[in-house]
């Protein structure tokens, strides 16, 4: 079990309750797709991928980013046990989806990156250092049941 | 798969088959290649926070060294390794001045920056798995001076750009 102390739990709540799941999601996602091309494998059912505005515009990118920054939500709330609470989307990501973990990691940085964008120097060494830890707790989960 | 009609790619045979004559990018064999337009968008950008370098680059290194605490380690003869330091934030300035002067021969980065390879390579000798951790923090950083100027295709360009700049660092370790 992961341990966390009050002043990350603080950090991670707090920024949490300050972003726009949509927004955010959208532009972490749109960020991957654009930074990353090749992630672009995954999504060959999501239309228009075929430059950063199409990308930025896509409304099924939009759609899932909203959905993996809700996932993100879950963990979240369950800081105690993310292992559990994302085991079945672990295994829906490594047996259905077949999703390469190193993914999870490139959304993970990007998500950061966003982070910062939005917040400036509000988002502190400290708190960077809490987000990273969250989110490497995050994919260990999500990288958990691939077998 | 690219829409263009026959008639607009560039080589045709007689039985109305076809295909596209690619630009070959000249791919250095060890790094990936700047486009003209990552090279504008990497100009533009350190004009724009070249008065700032210092800062961003203090900024960077104090990330660096709370976020991925095992960097300390090359830098035990520093007194004091919080962000506010000012050993921190002269190295940082250090760091980003590097950087400007790989802006500034960016056609050639490897030729730019060969003295410092020089110095990675056989004094410093940083394992290159660290010039990733700092890319990131620089990332971070420079999203947080620019805000949303610095776009997904700027981003993508910096990150090239560093990745680069990284390789080069390492190409005489062995």
């Amino acid at each position: 079990m992961v341990h966390w102390t009050d002043a990350e739990r603080e950090a991670i709540n707090t920024f949490w309750a300050k972003i726009d799941h949509e927004e955010v999601g959208h532009q972490a996602l749109t960020r991957v797709l654009v930074v990353y091309p090749w992630t672009q494998r995954y999504f060959s059912t999501f239309g228009n991928l075929s430059n950063a505005t199409a990308i930025a515009g896509n409304p099924k990118v939009r759609a899932h980013g909203k959905r993996v920054l809700d996932a993100l939500g879950d963990a979240i709330t369950h800081l105690d046990n993310v292992s559990a609470t994302y085991a079945k989307l672990s295994q829906l990501h490594s047996e259905k989806l077949h999703v390469d973990p190193e993914n999870f990691r490139l959304l993970g940085e990007t998500l950061i990156i966003v982070l910062a964008g939005h917040f400036g120097a509000a988002f502190t060494p400290t708190i960077q250092a809490t987000w990273q830890k969250f989110l490497a707790v995050v994919i260990a989960a999500l990288s958990k049941q691939y077998h | 798969m690219s829409s263009l009609s026959c008639a607009e790619r560039d080589i045709v045979f007689g039985d109305g088959h076809c295909f596209i004559h690619l630009e070959h990018k000249r791919q250095s064999p060890k790094t990936m290649s700047l486009s003209a337009h990552d090279k504008e968008l990497i100009v533009k950008v350190w004009t724009k926070i070249s008065p700032k370098a210092a800062q961003i680059g203090g900024d960077a290194l104090g990330r660096l060294i709370v976020v991925f605490p095992q960097t300390k380690i090359y830098f035990s003869h520093f007194a004091d390794l919080s962000p506010s330091s000012p050993q921190i934030k002269a190295h940082g300035a250090k760091v980003l001045g590097a950087i400007g002067e790989a802006v500034s021969g960016i056609d050639n980065v490897s030729a730019s920056l060969s003295k410092l390879s020089e110095l990675h390579a056989y004094n410093l000798r940083v394992d290159p798995v660290n010039f990733k951790l700092l890319a990131h923090t620089l990332l971070v950083s420079l999203s947080a001076t620019l805000g949303a100027e610095f776009t997904p295709e700027i981003h993508l360009a910096w990150d090239k750009f560093l990745a680069i700049i990284a390789a080069v660092l390492s190409e005489k370790y062995r």
